[in-house]
């Protein structure tokens, strides 16, 4: 087995991974942390690709993964601190006040 | 035989165990910790894969910056005690059905991977040093870079109105 | 594998040099701090004092290592760990002479990167010694110090982008060579004076020193994120601090003032590990008469500065700098 195939085997896992944890945490914190996960998986299969065609295409993307990930985090973890504010929790099932 | 390969297995083993680490914890700090750890060995791997910028890129913005936010939010709110992962009220279906469409995904992905498989062309990326990259940011790429930096730009003035006293 | 070995004996050889440094870092400020408060300092131990870190040492060895209820323990003994190795790890990058001998890895070229992100991960050493302690004090001396590192993080690499542009090369090889052409006007204190300025403040305020020491404020904090740590596990905490200290230091020689270079060290290379030593040395001594000069910062203050006044300036410097390299002023290209 070549690296790229490994690194691509180890991304799927732990994209599957860091789903599970959107879907099975309750936490928004936890949520957001399996989403960086889920873009970190991404952003080692870019790279494991950019290997194998000895192209630097993967590597720019992975900088913009990053760019897109480090601005997610500012505005999300403001919406956390802001619901914590008022609602005394992060779990997600608290913000049902819109539930009819 | 590929001399990076052992190097790899190990490198691999710890990432899934830390993320499976993430995925169980009980406590937000360590779940931070083990997705550092993570982002820790990503960096690694991307120097095995020869891309030393993207792996101190990954440390300085991953690990220095975006995990230290999130571990100071967490010791802010006091907000580190997680209660265990249960099924939302009124949809006792929802873990199971999770694990199932997550068993799904890993399957399509690896069917995907494997099954079809691309040629193989193992070759060596020649140049991947901060020259390099840095010419096709601003070669190629000129345009999505500024679309990034204008995105940055908005997320910064957003995360500043959600967050002022008013 | 002759390579591993090689690299092995010069990081056995560098932690040996580095916690010997330590030591007498540690004595030399007390001595110091004494004189410019017009005292004597520590004299007792040995001829001058000497003896006065041997002492210490086995002092903090031989104390009881107590473990405070309620401390999350896994993560209480992980930070004092995650305070040192960073500091230590620095070094990998930095050139101390000239040629091979006194090199590791200075001529990779993502070296004032590497910089970076060590800087940044050194701050989960404090913030986590904080949180696992167990105690309000050490909760607030961490959740000062993460903020005051994240905040001070960002002029520090907008000082090192604007060395970097100067160099035209991250690596840090060749940024001293970079500095070399010339005279000592080549030095980029003299050609970046607003970088320099910049790292010098970002650099003690990452070190949480005087007058940015609030993360450790004895009057309000106790001891801060240290205040529930004793024995080893405090010394641990001491030697990330000091040895940080002559991080910081050698990273200002590196970048502004000319790392090794100086007369005469083509003909015996000998003498530039002598000249680094010095630079460093002046750089440290800065540092503890700053200590001794300057009283501390109020919060509200510390925050302002980083952010309205060191950060906007660390960026307009970066764009002056790249206008000229642009228009390849004399000095600048």
């Amino acid at each position: 087995m070549d690296s790229t195939t490994f690194v691509a085997f180890l991304s799927s896992i732990l994209f599957t991974i860091g789903a599970l944890g959107v879907l099975l945490r309750r936490s928004a914190l936890l949520i957001f942390m399996s989403v960086e996960l889920m873009l970190n998986a991404a952003n080692l299969a870019f790279v494991a690709f950019a290997h194998r065609w000895a192209q630097l295409d993967g590597q720019i993307f992975v900088f913009f993964v990053m760019a897109v990930a480090a601005a997610e985090v500012a505005v999300g973890l403001a919406l956390i601190v802001t619901i914590f504010r008022t609602k005394r929790s992060t779990n997600v099932d608290d913000l049902a006040a819109l539930k009819g | 035989m590929n001399p990076d390969l052992p190097v790899l297995i190990v490198l691999g083993a710890v990432s899934v165990a830390s993320a499976l680490g993430l995925l169980l914890s009980r406590n937000a700090i360590y779940a931070a910790l083990f997705l550092v750890l993570n982002f820790g060995v990503g960096a690694v791997i991307y120097l095995v894969l020869n891309a030393p910028f993207i792996a101190v890129v990954q440390v300085s913005v991953y690990a220095g910056a975006i995990m230290v936010l999130f571990l100071f939010v967490i010791m802010l709110l006091g907000a580190e005690r997680l209660s265990p992962g249960e099924n939302p009220p009124g949809m006792s279906f929802q873990r199971p059905l999770a694990i199932a469409l997550g068993g799904v995904l890993l399957g399509l992905a690896l069917y995907v991977l494997f099954v079809r498989q691309p040629p193989t062309t193992a070759t060596a990326l020649a140049d991947s040093s901060p020259m390099a990259v840095g010419l096709s940011l601003f070669g190629p790429y000129l345009f999505p870079f500024e679309v990034v930096s204008i995105l940055l730009l908005v997320a910064m003035v957003g995360a500043v109105v959600l967050t002022r006293n008013r | 594998m002759p390579v591993l070995l090689e690299a092995t004996l010069k990081s056995v050889v560098l932690i040996f040099v580095l916690l010997t440094g330590f030591a007498y870092l540690t004595l030399t400020e007390r001595k110091v701090l004494a004189r410019l408060q017009a005292r004597i300092g520590p004299n007792r131990a040995g001829p001058l004092g000497l003896l006065q870190p041997v002492a210490d040492g086995l002092k903090l060895i031989f104390k009881e290592s107590i473990t405070p209820a309620g401390v999350d323990k896994p993560i209480y003994f992980l930070a004092p760990v995650l305070v040192a190795v960073p500091a230590i790890i620095v070094f990998a990058v930095i050139p101390v002479g000239k040629g091979p001998a006194f090199q590791l890895a200075s001529e990779i070229n993502v070296g004032a990167l590497y910089i970076v992100g060590v800087m940044g991960v050194a701050v989960y050493g404090i913030t986590l010694a904080g949180w696992a302690s167990n105690n309000k004090y050490a909760a607030l001396g961490g959740l000062r110090a993460s903020a005051q590192v994240i905040s001070y993080e960002l002029g520090m690499g907008l000082s090192i982008v604007a060395v970097v542009l100067m160099a035209s090369s991250a690596s840090l090889a060749d940024i001293v060579e970079a500095q070399m052409p010339g005279n000592i006007l080549g030095w980029f204190i003299f050609r970046q004076p607003v970088a320099a300025a910049i790292f010098a403040i970002t650099a003690m305020a990452e070190l949480a020193r005087a007058p940015f020491d609030l993360v450790e404020a004895e009057q309000e904090l106790t001891a801060g994120f240290m205040t529930e740590y004793s024995g080893m596990k405090f010394a641990l905490f001491f030697m990330g601090e000091y040895v940080k200290m002559i991080a910081v230091s050698a990273l200002f020689a590196t970048f502004f003032l000319g790392g090794w270079s100086g007369p005469f060290v083509d003909q015996a290379p000998i003498l530039s590990v002598v000249y680094f030593t010095i630079k460093v040395v002046a750089c440290l001594l800065l540092m503890i008469w700053t200590r001794a000069t300057l009283p501390r910062m109020r919060y509200d203050r510390l925050m302002g500065f980083g952010w309205k006044v060191l950060t906007p300036v660390a960026i307009a410097n970066v764009i002056v700098t790249a206008f000229l390299i642009a228009l390849g002023v004399p000095g600048y290209q």
